[in-house]
């Protein structure tokens, strides 16, 4: 007979979880979320890094992507930044070792698509994730009735599931999903993939209403969103922004690291001010 | 009867959010029209006379002869289906569902072409507006194709990322699916993709088998002994297959794209690659350790993919078909022997299938029966160039 030691929760407090720290920041703002999206190892790994060390100062919590090779929901930019990553050999290790870096900052959450979460084992990711930090994770291929597996593996490990509404989601569904989602609910503003612009009409507006309606968890919205204007704009209806494809466009503009460090800090400041205001 | 969503662990819908509603309404249309008589009554008139169904089975004696086959060789004539191959079948299938559904616009997928121009052919047929994303490497080999979905007034869109192939051109009509899901169908032509698409596929390809089996019984007297087709996604392998899967003494062949050998750059997922997800579905996927897709080679567009369809990566675990492989090299030689031993120039996809045939001579229960799944008209730029032979004076 082996003898056993005492589990870890018994002597140390139980440590929060990633859907109870991303409660509590939505509980402690009194104000809509700023969540920008830093794709893991684009330009290169050391920038992204210091990418979202500069938005980690402005944002709420902060979103870093895993690059993949096949990235069916997002258009050209991310698709672009993330070939970039794989063409230098960024691995997920390297993007949850951003993560890790960012701890004792705003909560992270990771977007990943589906095969690199089973690719060595759901369970092996996620508390790879855990120990990195992670707060939550967003699996833009996995709808909540595929979600099965992961969303116990994830409840084991201590990270949020968050699942995705789109403006096709009837009622019912975004019942579902906003019962399933740990976190909040990331609500994709327009019908199509990442990169695109949105325009605040009544159609978001009534899309945005019936999300909060039918969701108890907060609701983000992200997808097409560019300017400060945006922003407030989502803000004033929703719990949260994201940030993502214009972010990566102007890292991608920017004529040298330096003036990409300064466009990000920028470009930061001034969405956080937007959804302060 | 409801509609197949899973083959064993494999199948499922992998895919944005934005598109489960719409998967939800093609598999409620799937399910009601199925088997509904003025459906199928529409769809058998146009299988009849515009496809030109039944296709024949031929005994091709001379490649018997050539190859030392000790049993007879039959194969069953998907290349005499109008535009050239079986993708028709389902092509005309889902155009109807898509029109049933009130769809004004259909996007396709291709490697080959074959699937593009028997799109954009039902697509023209029925007036609906249809695209079709195409790799730019494929548009470059399948050329002829290319200008046939352009004359039947398709849009081709040329497709620039990762390899320029079949992956990469799936992935840009998923999107384009995802972005305009409303008034869209896009219909796949593999037997690959979300659920419920495998299974339309199939049941739509499954007419080759079903036709083959009777054809066999009446015209021969007896079931194959084997059954051989080539695999990309694996739509004209499943649909034969599908007539046999409970003929338990009937052996059921899958032959993959070897490539450069499977030491090299190759397609065969089933052989070197593991489960993971790919467009949609849970499925053998040729993958790095991290689940980065890996880049598929084949000499043949149709066969250049690093997946393949969940069905068969059911029958391959259940040990019920047999999946091999054969090389470039192998196939190409294999498409010039059909051509001048039987007067039928075979695509290079199909050829696969024979050159395993011809290679596997000796293991073989007979009769064998061999999906010839299209015809090489499109392949003869391609074919050509590595065979030595052009149209020089």
């Amino acid at each position: 007979m082996s003898i056993r030691l005492a589990p870890r929760w018994a002597l140390t407090p139980v440590p929060e979880s990633g859907a109870e720290r991303l409660a509590r920041t939505f509980r402690d703002a009194d104000r809509p979320l700023f969540v920008p999206y830093v794709m893991g190892g684009y330009p290169d790994l050391e920038s992204s890094a210091r990418h979202a060390a500069i938005l980690a100062e402005h944002a709420d919590i902060i979103e870093l992507g895993i690059p993949f090779s096949d990235p069916l929901a997002d258009g050209p930019t991310i698709q672009a930044a993330g070939q970039v990553a794989l063409d230098a050999g960024v691995r997920p290790w390297d993007v949850l070792a951003i993560a890790e870096g960012l701890k004792g900052g705003p909560p992270v959450v990771v977007m990943t698509y589906f095969n690199t979460v089973i690719a060595h084992g759901a369970s092996d990711f996620l508390g790879r994730a855990a120990d990195a930090g992670v707060a939550g994770i967003i699996i833009p291929d996995l709808p909540v009735d595929e979600a099965g597996d992961i969303r116990t593996a994830a409840r084991a490990s201590g990270v949020a599931l968050i699942a995705l509404a789109a403006p096709t989601t009837d009622d019912a569904r975004m019942q579902e999903i906003g019962e399933q989602s740990e976190g909040f609910v990331y609500l994709v503003a327009v019908t199509g993939v990442t990169g695109g612009e949105m325009t605040m009409d009544d159609r978001l507006r009534s899309l945005v209403d019936r999300a909060r309606r039918h969701i108890p968890v907060p609701v983000v919205v992200g997808f097409g969103v560019r300017t400060p204007e945006q922003a407030r704009e989502i803000g004033d209806i929703a719990d949260g922004v994201v940030i993502a494809s214009e972010i990566i466009r102007r890292i991608g503009d920017a004529p040298d690291p330096a003036a990409a460090d300064a466009m990000v800090e920028q470009f930061g400041a001034g969405i956080s001010a937007a959804l302060r205001a | 009867m409801s509609v197949t969503m899973r083959f064993g662990p494999y199948g499922g819908r992998y895919v944005p959010e934005t598109v489960i509603g719409a998967l939800d309404e093609l598999t409620a249309a799937f399910e009601r029209y199925r088997d509904e008589p003025e459906f199928l009554g529409e769809l058998g008139e146009l299988l009849g006379h515009y496809v030109g169904r039944p296709t024949p089975i031929y005994r091709a004696r001379r490649l018997e002869e050539a190859w030392d086959l000790s049993s007879e060789l039959w194969l069953k004539r998907e290349d005499l289906c109008h535009t050239g191959a079986h993708k028709i079948n389902n092509a005309l299938g889902q155009v109807l569902l898509a029109q049933r559904m009130g769809k004004q616009r259909i996007i396709a997928e291709t490697g080959a072409g074959q699937h593009g121009v028997a799109t954009a052919t039902a697509s023209a047929l029925l007036g609906l507006e249809c695209r079709v994303y195409m790799g730019r490497t494929d548009m470059h080999r399948q050329r002829l194709n290319v200008i046939r979905m352009r004359m039947l007034g398709a849009e081709v869109m040329p497709v620039d990322s990762g390899s320029g192939t079949l992956k990469d051109a799936t992935s840009e009509a998923i999107r384009d699916w995802v972005t305009n899901v409303e008034h869209t169908h896009y219909i796949i032509g593999s037997a690959v993709g979300p659920a419920p698409y495998p299974e339309i596929v199939a049941h739509f390809q499954s007419i080759i088998g079903i036709e083959s089996r009777a054809q066999m019984l009446d015209e021969v007297g007896v079931l194959p002994g084997t059954v051989v087709a080539c695999v990309g996604g694996g739509s004209n392998a499943i649909g034969i297959f599908r007539g046999f899967l409970d003929d338990p003494d009937v052996a059921l062949v899958g032959v993959e794209a070897g490539g450069e050998g499977l030491g090299g750059l190759h397609g065969a997922s089933l052989a070197k690659g593991s489960p993971g997800v790919l467009h949609g579905s849970f499925s053998y996927l040729l993958q790095d350790p991290d689940g980065q897709v890996a880049e598929a080679h084949s000499v043949s567009a149709g066969l250049d993919y690093p997946g393949v369809g969940p069905e068969h990566s059911h029958l391959r675990d259940l040990g019920r078909v047999t999946y091999s492989n054969a090389t470039d090299e192998a196939a190409l030689s294999a498409f010039l022997e059909c051509s001048r031993r039987e007067g039928l120039i075979p695509a290079l996809e199909t050829s696969h299938a024979l050159a395993y045939v011809r290679d596997s001579a000796a293991t073989l229960a007979g009769p064998v029966l061999v999906c010839l799944s299209g015809r090489g008209d499109k392949d003869v730029d391609q074919a050509g160039a590595a065979l030595g032979i052009d149209a020089s004076a």
